[in-house]
């Protein structure tokens, strides 16, 4: 006995096992994002008057993903569109679109976390902190090379939309007898950090590893077109639907943690 | 009608001919969901044997603090070297025991086997599907939890040993603790919760579309119903859990302060975190899924009792329809009462309370269960079999558990219980006389099914009856010592607390007490042995078993019963069609007191 | 494909294309009504999240096809919503009687 209903759909409940299984995941994955979100929450509450910080991310950059996944979003749908006209050809230049945004979206994201990770908070010894991208490290050297600025108290670091930070950037030299503590832009900086990184990371496997399985159905996975067309368009329908759910997690990703 | 007993060859079962699997694809890398809940099943059971080994060696430390374990001892010390010098089960050997014992107990042993094993085995079979919906992501499940088990099995042997802080896991002790063994645990975990996800995911799909013909929804065995209720438990409780292992490995291994305080001092230095994150976010994320897991260990356990109950009572199960709406009020209620397990956190009033609250509501559909299984004994034909006498023994065991865990629910009586051996007693009550009794019957009762024999009904009467007794005298003094003030996770076994250290202290451990911990450890030591008989019992049964004479050899009605034996790739000869509910038995007017569920009208 | 399904995956199709461009459309105004002084930072808060659920509508019911779906994936979704908000909202009231952090780094 083959497994019925891998295809055509069961009477009762309308639907093939496949897309059965895939919502089942994303509710799954709802709960997932869902903690995730809750922690957010949390430690945004629990944190100190004027210590949660606003403004750390470029809103710019983070708008252009926004709009690079919203568009692979159409172009998925697209593909499983022209797979259900029978037009294989524009299936393909759909999927291929969605897959090189996809791709977009990891190294737009690759930069924003190199940004991070080439930013330092200088801690002083006189109480002064030093805050910047890192522009020179030379460990033969004797001093440390920022660009950025001094601040005295150090709440001025984290509301930037409130206080923002002076457009221009001064290349600052620190001796390093003078600096108590140097740290970067980590996870483990702050917990707002701690957040950012952990929900975009596992946001970025995510995309990852619907790129692998879109990229997957756009190559060798096609061959299963002229064979069997409609279980073809059925997985592309389903992984589509995975696609539709990194999209949506994006959403509020954004706003959540850019903008708010 | 019945289907005969011999070989099918494969053609005539496939619509398309395929060539002879070997043995690879046959027995290791099969997406036969029958040899996936075997893998699943002996895999669980090793495991469990082992977590029991681990339990008897800290009852040892218990019972005698300080003494070195007899015959294990130098090979302690060979293993584990300074932790277990010279043999004696030192603090930080103990709670790793202790910390492993759980962990595998739960997650490694009871739910592989409680869900994985018999629902994988069983559940295709009696809703009439030739498999589950996904078998390759079937297979794919069970290799993740077989990765989730060697990585948190060789934390054993890394430096540092595996982890310490409980399988709790509690932040910031767990992220503080100085071994890579911590780590394994959560990498561990994800691998194990990807595992049952997989699983869940692909048991709602089967029950949902792969029913046979003519099975509706109240058609179902109530054992279908049971594992329907738990995939949704573990797929929608379990991510939560993976959540926050990630958000711990971060803090291990990034160290993020997700779960550290500001202001955070280990050993009496600032550590060197950025704070501000909570420990009690750990706990709740926790928690969210760990409250759910226990009904993931108990609900299996009751579809297999009112399986085996309707079998050999001759009689349909009291309450159907009860049963059915218990066990999804149980689901959904689940989700909402974890915070008991957290009354002395500092929760204001109102937040106690409503968890309190839900925590007592969700008693009533579990005494509904209970009662409906004892009433479905009234009048019953009883037949007192292995399976059945296993079952019997699980109605009143779970009773005890069940009844336990209302002081404990209530926040008031849990202040003074709260993180005591009664809770010990409370939960190992329902998990090991009631959910263990339930698998043991399980495994009698499909035995003929899986393999064409019968096990040895002898040995297994005594396998019940030691372990019955055994059990109780492990179990029931410690609801004395929790009352008494007895704490948890104490390696010493409670010697510091104890009237011997501190005469006259108020509320020091009376002598009495401690010398409870000898009589469990004698207990212990029994229920060991009483293993041995089944062990041999179910490996020799299998080529010197009785023949089982038939394919239904117990006369029951579900479709299980109705295929070849053991059933061959496909399960169904032909596609079958159910014409009646699962428990027509005694039917009056009828020839035989049974009739299947796929007999045709 | 008969010419009537061709005709109704076109209709399909433009959906698509203006929800595309309500969600493009939506995204700008987030963005910018992130800037908007409104005095209360709770309601830049609140404006960010109810444009965010309406974008995420959007999407789950014609991209994800939600709008025409199975009673059966209603009732999962459903129930997934309340396990959801009861995991925030429950785990949120546990921390209402503790004080706010005073002490920083």
């Amino acid at each position: 006995m083959d497994i019925p209903y891998t295809v055509e759909p069961r009477p009762d409940t309308g639907l093939y096992n496949a897309k059965v299984g895939i919502w089942l995941f994303l509710a799954s994955e709802v709960m997932l994002f869902g903690a995730l979100f809750s922690s957010y929450i949390l430690l945004r509450v629990g944190a100190p008057e004027g210590y949660w910080p606003r403004g750390w991310l470029n809103v710019p950059i983070g708008t252009v993903n926004t709009l690079v996944l919203i568009t692979s979003s159409i172009t998925t749908v697209m593909a499983w569109a022209s797979c259900k006209m029978n037009q294989f050809g524009r299936f393909k230049v759909f999927h291929a679109a969605t897959l090189l945004l996809a791709l977009t979206f990891v190294c737009i994201k690759s930069y924003e976390y190199h940004d991070k990770f080439t930013h330092y908070e200088i801690t002083l010894r006189d109480g002064r902190i030093a805050d910047g991208h890192l522009v020179a490290n030379d460990p033969k050297a004797d001093h440390v090379v920022i660009s950025g600025r001094y601040v005295q108290d150090r709440k001025d670091l984290f509301d930037l939309e409130v206080r923002p930070a002076p457009r221009h950037h001064e290349e600052l030299s620190i001796p390093r007898s003078q600096i108590e503590k140097m740290e970067r832009y980590g996870p483990w900086h702050h917990t707002y950090l701690a957040i950012y990184f952990t929900l975009t990371g596992l946001h970025a496997l995510h995309v990852i590893g619907g790129a692998i399985v879109i990229g997957f159905l756009w190559g060798p996975g096609s061959k299963l077109w002229e064979t069997d067309p409609e279980r073809f368009t059925n997985r592309i329908e389903i992984s589509g639907l995975f696609w539709h759910f990194v999209d949506l997690v994006w959403i509020f990703l954004f706003p959540v943690l850019y903008l708010i | 009608m019945q289907a005969t007993a011999q070989a099918i060859p494969h053609s005539d079962v496939h619509a398309a001919p395929h060539e002879e699997a070997g043995f690879w694809s046959t027995y290791v890398f099969s997406t036969d969901h029958k040899v996936i809940g075997i893998q699943y099943g002996i895999t669980a059971l090793f495991f469990l044997l082992f977590g029991f080994s681990l339990m008897m060696i800290m009852r040892w430390q218990i019972a005698h603090p300080g003494e070195a374990v007899p015959v294990l001892g130098p090979l302690l010390a060979a293993l584990f070297g300074d932790v277990a010098a010279k043999g004696i089960v030192s603090p930080d050997l103990y709670n790793s025991f202790g910390a492993m014992h759980g962990t595998i107990m739960v997650f490694l042993g009871i739910v592989p086997l409680a869900f994985a094993a018999f629902g994988n085995y069983v559940v295709p079979l009696q809703i009439g599907a030739p498999d589950m919906a996904f078998p390759r992501v079937n297979m794919a499940s069970y290799q993740a939890y077989v990765v989730g088990g060697v990585i948190m099995f060789t934390s054993f042997f890394i430096p540092g040993g595996p982890a310490q802080a409980g399988w709790t896991s509690y932040s910031p002790l767990a992220t503080s603790i100085p071994t890579d063994g911590q780590t394994f645990w959560i990498i561990g975990m994800v691998f194990l919760i990807t595992s049952s996800l997989l699983g869940a995911v692909n048991f709602i799909a089967t029950i949902i579309q792969l029913r046979a013909p003519g099975l509706t929804w109240m058609r179902l065995p109530f054992f279908v119903w049971a594992q329907f209720v738990t995939a949704f438990l573990l797929l929608l409780a379990f991510p939560p859990l993976e959540a926050a292992a990630v958000m711990q490995l971060m803090d291990k291994v990034a160290h993020t302060s997700f779960f550290l305080p500001t202001g955070l001092a280990i050993g009496g230095n600032l550590a060197h975190v950025s704070g501000g994150g909570s420990p009690l976010l750990w706990q709740h994320l926790f928690w969210f899924l760990a409250h759910p897991e226990v009904y993931v260990l108990i609900l299996p356990a009751m579809g297999i009792v009112a399986e085996i109950i309707a079998n050999n009572t001759r009689k349909p199960i009291w309450g159907y329809k009860s049963l059915v709406y218990s066990v999804l009020t149980i689901g959904f209620l689940s989700f909402i009462v974890w915070a008991h397990h957290m009354y002395l956190t500092g929760m204001g009033i109102r937040i106690a309370t409503f968890f309190q609250t839900t925590t007592m509501i969700i008693s009533i559909p579990s005494v509904i269960v209970l009662t409906c299984m004892f009433i479905s004994l009234w009048g019953g034909s009883i037949r007192f079999n292995t399976p059945m006498l296993f079952v019997m023994a699980f109605l009143p065991m779970f009773g005890i558990g069940g009844l336990t865990g209302l002081p404990l629910g209530l926040s008031y009586s849990d202040i003074h219980l709260h993180d005591t051996y009664y809770v010990i007693a409370h939960f190992h009550y329902i998990v090991a006389p009631g959910t263990i009794f339930a698998l043991f019957a399980g495994i009698y009762y499909w035995f003929p099914k899986i393999t064409g024999r019968m096990m040895n009904e002898f040995w297994g009467r005594v396998h019940f009856w030691l372990s019955l007794i055994f059990m109780n005298l492990i179990f029931q003094p410690m609801f004395a010592q929790g009352m008494a003030g007895m704490l948890r996770r104490m390696a010493d076994g409670g010697a510091n607390y104890s009237q011997a250290r501190v005469e006259n202290a108020v509320g020091g451990l009376s002598a009495g007490i401690m010398r409870l911990h000898t009589y469990i450890l004698w207990a212990a030591v029994g229920l060991a042995l009483a293993q041995i008989p089944f062990i041999i019992n179910l490996f020799w049964s299998i080529h010197h078993g009785k023949p089982a004479g038939s394919d239904n050899p117990w006369e029951a009605t579900t479709l299980e019963w109705q295929t070849p034996t053991p059933p061959p790739h496909g399960n169904f000869l032909t596609p079958p069609e159910v014409h009646r509910g699962p428990y027509e038995y005694s039917v009056p007017g009828h020839a035989r007191d049974f009739t299947p569920q796929n007999q045709p009208d | 494909m008969t010419a009537q399904d061709h005709e109704s995956l076109n209709e399909h199709v433009r959906r698509y294309l203006y929800v595309f461009y309500a969600l493009l459309f939506g995204t700008l105004v987030t963005v910018g009504a992130s800037y908007i002084p409104f005095g209360n930072h709770a309601i830049n808060i609140a404006v960010a999240l109810f444009i965010a659920c309406g974008k995420a509508f959007l999407v789950a019911a014609f991209f994800m096809h939600l709008i025409s779906e199975r009673k059966m994936i209603y009732g999962l979704l459903a129930f997934t919503a309340c396990f959801f908000l009861g995991l925030m909202f429950l785990t949120l009231s546990a921390y209402g009687d503790f004080p706010r952090l005073t002490v920083t780094r």
